[in-house]
């Protein structure tokens, strides 16, 4: 019966996403605030039917309801709590109504929380992002329905695939969703402006926190995957250029792009053409993302569906959304005027830069996904895109936005004088110089990319964070606390963000000295990583809950004392026959010791161990941009809506 | 079944857990770190995006030895991958060759950042716009001072 009740609040949101997509449109059209004032409770009650509807399938799973085919595929009674809870989004139908879910929180969220947004924007913001939910809600009653029932009931399940059997799946999705659905709440808003022609700084900065919103969320999702894939899939990388990463990357990249071009709109009225067209893009690519992965164009660890109607159906919405923004862009584009005016060396210079190169990377991503697949539909030939193609062109694409970014922090707008910038960012010039030439000297100069990494990575660091001193000192160092305290905070936000890329580029950098030993160990047997002795005491058999497992014993000795016991294994789930890796990790300051095991031969087994330098830079840097995100959400400017009696004179004028 | 094949090539991908193993190893550093360097822009023609120095499936392994015993036999790293590219096609290098067939794929993000730069100069050189969006809505008078305030928190 929950069942079913699940499955009719998504035929009736259904409706309401159709209702919510046309009436408050007609309103808007007509300047009928009875029509628009539809936009509010409609969002609101998508919103809350999917939420009913995950509810249901939620308690499927939880109740091991075996009946429900997606349950069944899915999870299993031994199965620990978490993951019969986590395997609710761990598979195709049910991460697909977690999208959904997710898509309809944003529409409530404008609907609470958009007491600034003019009404006929808002009107139509909701119809545009009802117009999507609609799309996605036929996708999923048509050929992705969660609550398809099995008859006669299996008594027992098949259970969650056991890589995904890891507290990391119960928050990645989540996260990332939150930024790969949420710039469809913006793709939304710049559909409005176009339908509505109304294009000014005053929608960047209703937008602004929208955009800064998914932005936070993909940053933190992505760096959460990312080191998920590290400590499970067990050699220690940690982005594989896998086209499924590359999915939520290119997204990123162009939501980051997106992120300063609408400063540029806001603080100065210009870029405007550009930035509507980034929030069309950086939707499109999610939506991209999303086709690449659910439809089994790619088969990879994320691609739980290869049926191809489901394939059509997604390229199907893709073109309709994609095309119809542009064409609407096409339309209205040209009425767009420029804005303010600025010289190329000011701070609106320097976003422009940070959109070329962004672009540029973003490009060399979807190129480098999509070329073999057009080339093998095209020609039949197959050729390979790997991590070496992306080295050669992603990373020379990110080096000048990241060199770059200490100095466009702290340039004027409308004209600046790069000169006394590179004078006062000259202790971040030293400072990183030294690190380099340090590192070079320690290491004998052997890898030449990773020391200039390095030597970056500190100077931006330094050099973010030298703004903020700049900015409090301004008037003396008496009253440089208290300025410090007044000053804005999106700006020491933007300093924490551009800090957290200087801490992700030393730890990339580092992963250059890493150490590896490969050994066929029997007990007894010693390696010897960064002055630590790690000594093999042997391995056992061990039953889990739902599954089997080798469990290897390490004991890590400094000097002569023992400072850890490591425990890597094998582990074989019930109803699977391939094993996955259990890794251990010993964390030592940012670094890391990293062990995994292999085959067992008698009583040798083959191990891999690594010193990973720095590594857990990495993941901090990007959280460290996530917080800051957060933290520029809780600017003044953004937490203080404009008095009421404005809105109250809006509606009034839009009932006349 | 089709989907339980998947399921299999999925749980494949993940538990590689050792990839290279310790016996398959080169008694010289120097040509051990060569085959290294050189696994690491191989694929692994059965996996998923894999090179063969991450992969533990038995192909890979094979391919693993198979460019030991060139490097061994006094082949350059550019001698390999031609040997490897003769018998099994480019699908094996994880970085395609630059040919006219790829000059798309290696030139498309150049071109991107050429065409941004030739708009952006556009952006500078505009020097005298003061034509309003036309066609659309005009502000009133209202609305622009909202604007104002909206741009200028502090005046």
């Amino acid at each position: 019966m929950i069942v079913e009740t699940g499955h009719f609040a998504l035929v009736l949101a259904l409706v309401v996403a159709g209702l919510t997509m046309v009436v408050p449109l007609m309103g808007a059209m007509r300047g009928d605030a009875r029509l628009m004032a539809v936009a509010n409770p409609g969002a609101l009650a998508q919103f809350a039917l999917l939420a009913l509807a995950f509810a249901a399938l939620t308690a499927a799973y939880v109740g091991s309801d075996f009946s429900v085919q997606n349950v069944y595929e899915n999870s299993h009674t031994d199965q620990p709590l978490i993951y019969r809870f986590s395997g609710v989004w761990g598979n195709h139908e049910g991460s697909i109504l977690l999208w959904v879910l997710i898509l309809t929180l944003f529409g409530a969220c404008v609907a609470l929380f958009g007491r600034n947004i003019p009404e006929a924007l808002r009107a139509v913001t909701l119809s545009v992002q009802s117009s999507i939910s609609a799309a996605f809600l036929l996708f999923i009653l048509f050929t992705s329905n969660p609550f398809s029932r099995l008859f006669p009931s299996p008594a027992e399940g098949r259970s969650l695939n056991p890589v995904l059997q890891d507290p990391g799946l119960a928050v990645h999705p989540p996260l990332l969703y939150v930024g790969y659905v949420g710039f469809s709440i913006v793709f939304s808003f710049a559909a409005a402006a176009l339908i509505l022609g109304r294009i000014d700084a005053g929608w960047a900065r209703i937008v602004r926190p929208w955009i800064l919103t998914a932005w936070v969320g993909l940053t933190a999702g992505i760096a959460l995957g990312s080191y998920w894939a590290y400590y499970e899939l067990g050699w220690g990388g940690y982005w594989f250029w896998d086209p499924v990463e590359n999915s939520s990357l290119m997204p990123w990249l162009s939501g980051t792009a997106l992120l300063h071009s609408a400063i540029v709109m806001e603080r100065r009225d210009a870029l405007k053409i550009w930035t509507i067209l980034l929030a069309i893009l950086t939707f499109s690519l999610s939506l991209l993302g999303t086709f690449l992965v659910r439809s089994g164009v790619l088969t990879s660890v994320h691609a739980f569906a290869s049926d191809p109607a489901r394939g059509v159906f997604i390229l199907l919405i893709l073109c309709m959304f994609i095309g119809g923004a542009l064409a609407l862009f096409a339309a209205r584009g040209p009425q767009m005027a420029g804005g303010a005016l600025f010289s190329p060396i000011s701070r609106e210079g320097s976003l422009v830069l940070n959109n070329l190169f962004l672009s540029a990377a973003c490009a060399a991503v979807l190129i480098g996904t999509l070329y073999p697949l057009a080339l093998e539909a095209l020609t039949g030939d197959k050729i390979s895109v790997g991590p070496p193609f992306f080295n050669a062109t992603f990373l020379p694409l990110c080096l000048p936005v990241v060199l770059a970014m200490p100095f466009g922090q702290q340039l004027a707008w409308k004209r600046g004088d790069l000169l006394s910038i590179a004078s006062r960012l000259f202790i971040a010039v030293l400072v990183g110089g030294l690190t380099a030439l340090a590192v070079a000297a320690t290491t004998h100069g052997t890898d030449v990319v990773a020391i200039i990494g390095l030597g970056l990575g500190v100077f931006v660091v330094v050099g973010s964070l030298d703004d903020l001193r700049v900015r409090a000192f301004r008037s003396g160092a008496a009253n440089a606390l208290s300025r410090f305290a007044g000053l804005p905070r999106t700006v020491i936000a933007a300093a924490i963000a551009h800090m957290g890329v200087g801490l992700m580029v030393i730890g990339i950098s580092a992963t250059a000295f890493h150490e590896e030993r490969i050994a066929a160990m029997a007990p007894g047997d010693k390696v010897q990583l960064d002055g630590l002795d790690i000594v093999f005491g042997g391995a056992r058999r061990v039953v889990g809950p739902n599954f089997a497992a080798t469990v290897a014993n390490f004991a890590v000795f400094d000097g002569g004392a023992k400072v850890a016991e490591l425990h890597p294994g094998k582990r074989t789930y019930v109803g699977r026959t391939m094993p996955t890796s259990e890794t251990a990790r010993l964390t030592r300051g940012l670094g890391q010791i990293y062990l995994a095991i292999g085959d067992s031969h008698g009583d040798k087994v083959d191990v891999r161990a690594y010193w990973k330098p720095w590594v857990l830079l990495i993941w901090i840097g990007p959280l460290v941009m996530s917080l800051a995100g957060l933290l520029s959400l809780t600017d003044r400017r953004l937490r203080i809506a404009p008095p009421r009696r404005v809105r109250k004179a809006a509606i009034l004028e839009a009932a006349e | 079944m089709k989907r339980s094949l998947l399921a299999a090539a999925i749980v494949l991908w993940a538990t590689l857990a050792l990839a290279l193993a310790p016996s398959e190893r080169l008694a010289d550093p120097a040509q051990e770190a060569r085959a290294r360097e050189l696994s690491a822009e191989l694929r692994c023609l059965v996996c998923q995006n894999q090179s063969i120095d991450d992969s533990d499936a038995d192909l890979a392994k094979d391919l693993r030895r198979l460019v030991r015993e060139r490097i061994v036999a006094g082949d350059s790293n550019a001698e390999v991958k031609e040997f490897l590219v003769r018998r099994f096609g480019e699908f094996v290098l994880l970085k395609p060759s630059f040919s006219i067939r790829n000059a798309l794929l290696w030139l498309l993000p150049l071109v991107v950042l050429m065409f941004g730069f030739v708009a952006s100069r556009r952006l500078f050189a505009r020097r005298t716009s003061g034509a309003g969006p036309a066609g659309a809505a005009p502000l009133t008078d209202a609305e622009q001072a909202e604007i104002d305030r909206l741009t200028n928190p502090h005046s």
